[in-house]
């Protein structure tokens, strides 16, 4: 029995390491994502044929089942169409969707042809729409656009960063600070690299920005991995400056509006064939931003559920060598969120009720993102983005070696998960309870290797204070509350922070999560540093310190959106 | 016995053989092979040789080892029947010979205290839900075993000895995990239900016992059946608030492992946490009474258990408090039972 190092991610350092990290697979044609790209032809067939049979199991092969769902998919997408048309969607939607209609009529006022030729039409139909979802789905990655924009990203940004921050004249020219600076990575970036080349890894990062896709992808490339395939919002290839970098990146394209089932099967059928193929892939499983600023507890499972069943098939499959999903949590740190104010808007708009998914915000248009990027560049905000420790899917740690190891540091054999009787077999009930646990060890690990900044601290601190200042109100009365009349003492404010700074200090100590290296100043600093980062582009600065030196907010929503940041680690005990 | 040549119809595995053990043992053989695990090498022999456990009889091809390693070899479905207290313990053993193959359904109707390193009840302020643990979790905490089950009902071991009518409930999260079951009890005279919400079956199971010592205690008392309808019901109600806030659902305890076990016990001998209180009632100490009882009265630990956990909460369960003031604090049950009478609570049912 080999015991290897206790998995202790008290290990994870908090400090982080600027690194040259070179590309584990120099050669482009070695990628998963371009031999993907290659076949696609052969591989759309593929995802046609698997959700035909996916959705065969699902009607239980029965003609009437079928009819019904191909009906409610028709009417939906023709709803669709009238109601809610984006300027991504291709031309012929409407002729494609009539042409539909009329087959399913002819099919069913067909009187003479037996039930099995019957279904074997309506099978070609479900085919032709699966096809065309596929076609969407499918993303166009192009190896010289990658290159282009990995350029963009690393040239146009480091050029930026360095006329900033290095004064005079030949600053456009240093090499001083480069984005690694800007955005710090930190945690298991080794252990990622090296599952990288054993296995397929799948990394489900939070979601705070529209930024994050674009933030992961330059990650992901800085680390010398290959591109990681992804699900974007379709509704992001509205504007073209995303739809350009995405495409780049190896996104496939994720229709929110459409929730009928064969186009949820084919996507998840896609998803789950890229990861059998061995393509690294990247859900957000959250689902979309979070809308109230906390940490995602409860994750959307669909996508993740394709994780555990590539798994499941690979090892169906037999002796394939890179074989093994390592799932890879990650957080995304900031001081600000560009969109904050109406991602809380609409969560305090919709608390509790699921409303049409409706886009308005900040990064609606290219020339907004473009202002963000330029302020986020000159002004002094940091990012960090924290790599967790590899997991399998059932959550537990694997070592360096791709190994599952339990608690103690056995080893664990993956397959042994699928088996029943001595085989593997399939068994959707099962897999569904191993996403449902996958979900939940995912979020116990965005707890734990999320960092804490100086912003989340004053935030939170602020807003407890206030909030206790006002018990007898329910967190709406609070919210709206007129800004002017809620003050803080700085020697409270103080006091508080001091106390659940300590608090925080003990969660780090257990292991329980990470701190920002600034957090280590003295108080008074830590406290300057908040004020002075938190959501520091808004428009409303959700807490300042006064004239008079007191603490106020201009933004109470804000200030509510940034404080739910450490929601979840019982600190609200202490204030 | 050379279980790995003779691979092909694998055995069930029944780890511990008390009553209960032996009960589901012996009903497992009726269709299977079983090899039962014993700690003790004399219990070993004498199955294997006399088929005999303690004076109960054992079908003749129920074999048995005292090697863990080897069960978890031979066996792919293992029922652990052991006292909770010792689960933890045997768990721990068992964990380095488990794979995520194996499916474990348990039969204990207790809880485990699991507190952080360094901590003990003296020194720990508060016990939290994640402290106190049902069986299922131990196994998830201290093995690799994912497909777990458990069997709870009104399975007085005595009366299954005796191949009485009966059911059972087994509860999983997963359904093969109950259908497996299923086929591996289901017999003419015992029927098996299932039931996906482990931890409500769960605390059913181990939240009763409490209840059974109360009705027990009447009994002793001398008190007839108006007081027992009137100690089920209210006992029901405080299952169900309890059972709730520790993450059981509601209709879980008005199953069989709920209100089915909780009649049952309320109102039979062989309960041994019926005759604890019983006995208490009679003026004998706990020391005296646990000292001679051949198996553990879980109710006993549970009691205590849950005593903790409601300092932390604002869950209020009367009849556990008080029955907690008779068992550790020297209460007289008269005494208790006129503080139950006056507590103030004049809903009959508001958890529906």
């Amino acid at each position: 029995m080999v015991i290897f190092d206790q998995p202790n991610d008290i290990l994870l350092t908090d400090d982080y390491i600027k690194h040259q990290y070179a590309p584990i697979l120099p050669k482009k044609d070695e990628w998963p994502v371009v031999k993907l790209s290659k076949s696609r032809k052969e591989f759309i067939q593929q995802v046609v044929a698997s959700s035909r049979e996916r959705i065969k199991s699902l009607t239980g092969n029965q003609l009437q089942a079928l009819r019904e769902e191909l009906e409610l998919t028709l009417y939906r997408e023709r709803m669709r169409i009238k109601q809610n048309p984006w300027l991504v969607d291709p031309e012929d939607e409407a002729v494609f969707w009539s042409k539909v209609k009329s087959a399913l009529l002819v099919i069913g006022a067909d009187q003479q042809s037996l039930e099995n030729e019957k279904k074997e039409k309506y099978y070609e139909v479900l085919s032709s729409i699966t096809l065309r979802y596929a076609e969407e789905i499918a993303s166009n990655f192009k190896h010289s656009h990658y290159k282009m924009t990995r350029s963009i990203v690393t040239f146009g940004f480091s050029r930026l960063l360095n006329t900033a921050r290095v004064k005079g004249f030949k600053s456009v020219f240093s090499n001083q600070y480069s984005l690694q600076d800007k955005i710090q990575i930190i945690g298991e970036t080794d252990q990622l690299r090296e599952l990288a080349s054993k296995g397929t890894i799948v990394m489900v990062p939070t979601h705070f920005s529209n930024l994050d896709s674009i933030l992961i992808g330059w990650t992901i490339n800085t680390l010398g991995l290959p591109p990681f395939i992804y699900g974007a919002g379709l509704n992001l290839f509205n504007i073209q400056i995303f739809a350009y970098f995405m495409n780049a990146l190896g996104a496939y394209k994720v229709d929110r509006r459409k929730k009928n089932l064969v186009y949820l099967e084919t996507l998840k059928t896609y998803s789950r064939e890229a990861i059998q193929f061995g393509c690294h892939s990247l859900f957000f499983p959250g689902g979309t931003r979070s809308r109230n600023g906390n940490i995602e507890s409860k994750l959307k499972l669909g996508l993740l559920s394709t994780a555990i069943e590539a798994q499941r098939a690979n090892y169906q499959n037999g002796d394939k060598e890179f074989g093994k999903v390592f799932i890879v949590p990650v957080t995304i740190n900031y001081h600000f969120v560009l969109e904050a104010p109406s991602l809380i808007h609409d969560h305090l708009n919709f608390t509790g009720q699921e409303r049409y998914y409706h886009e308005s915000d900040e990064f609606s248009t290219s020339y907004k993102i473009s202002k963000f990027l330029v302020k986020f560049f000159t002004k002094g905000s940091d990012i960090s983005v924290s790599i967790g420790k590899a997991m399998d899917i059932l959550g537990n740690h694997v070592d360096v070696e791709g190994n599952s190891r339990d608690k103690q540091g056995r080893a664990i054999d993956c397959r042994d998960y699928f088996l029943s009787n001595g085989k593997v077999t399939v068994d959707l009930q099962r897999e569904e309870e191993y996403t449902k646990k996958l979900g939940r060890r995912i979020v116990e690990e965005f707890h734990k290797i999320n960092r804490v900044f100086s912003s989340h601290l004053v935030a939170f601190t602020a807003f407890r204070l206030i909030k206790k200042a006002n018990k007898k109100l329910d967190l709406f009365s609070l919210l709206r509350l007129p800004e002017e009349d809620i003050y803080l003492s700085y020697e409270t404010f103080r006091a508080a922070t001091a106390e659940v700074l300590e608090c925080i200090q003990k969660l780090r100590q257990e292991g329980k999560l990470h701190m920002a290296p600034h957090l280590e100043m003295p108080l008074e600093e830590i406290i300057r540093h908040g004020l002075e980062n938190v959501g520091m582009y808004h428009a409303k600065r959700p807490l300042i310190r006064n004239e008079q030196g007191h603490i106020v907010t201009e933004d109470i929503s804000l200030l509510y959106y940034y404080h739910n940041r450490l929601d979840g680690y019982e600190l609200e005990k202490i204030i | 016995m050379n279980w790995k040549k003779s691979s092909k119809i694998k055995p069930i595995g029944v780890i511990g053989i008390g009553s209960f053990g032996a009960a589901i043992a012996n009903l497992l053989a009726e269709k299977n092979e079983v090899l039962v695990y014993a700690r003790d090498q004399g219990v070993v022999d004498a199955i294997n040789e006399q088929h005999m456990v303690k004076n109960r009889k054992l079908e003749e091809k129920i074999q048995a080892t005292s090697d863990p390693e080897m069960l978890c070899e031979v066996c792919d479905i293992m029922f652990p029947m052991i006292p909770s207290a010792a689960f933890r313990e045997v768990m721990v053993q068992f964990a380095p010979y488990l794979h995520p193959y194996h499916f474990l359904i348990h039969g204990t109707k207790g809880l485990s205290l699991n507190l952080p390193k360094g901590k003990n009840l003296e020194n720990i302020h508060q016990i939290k839900r994640e402290n106190i643990c049902t069986m299922s979790e131990v196994i998830l905490q201290e093995t690799v075993v994912e497909r777990i089950g458990c069997l709870a009902g009104p399975n007085l071991a005595k009366e299954l000895l005796e191949d009485q009518p009966g059911a059972t409930v087994i509860a999983s999260r997963y359904d093969e995990v109950i259908s497996e079951g299923q086929r591996l009890l289901r017999s003419d005279n015992f029927q098996v239900y299932g039931n996906s919400d482990i931890v409500g079956v769960e605390l059913s199971g181990v939240l009763k016992n409490i209840i059974a010592i109360a009705a027990g205690a009447l009994s002793g008392m001398g008190l007839g059946d108006n007081a027992k309808g009137l100690l089920v019901s209210r006992g029901m109600v405080e299952m169900i608030y309890l059972g709730n806030a520790m993450g059981g659902e509601t209709k879980s305890f008005l199953g069989l492992a709920g209100i089915g076990d909780l009649v049952t016990t309320c109102n039979s001998t062989l309960s041994r946490n019926y005759t604890l209180g019983f006995r208490l009632a009679r003026g004998e100490t706990l020391d005296d009474i646990v000292s001679n009882m051949e198996e553990v009265a879980e109710g006993i630990n549970t009691v205590k258990l849950i005593k903790l956990y409601l300092e932390s909460t604002d869950t209020r369960a009367p009849i556990t408090e008080n029955l907690y003031k008779v068992l550790f604090e020297d209460f007289k049950v008269e005494t208790a039972l006129q503080y139950l009478m006056k507590y103030p609570i004049y809903t009959d049912i508001d958890f529906l």
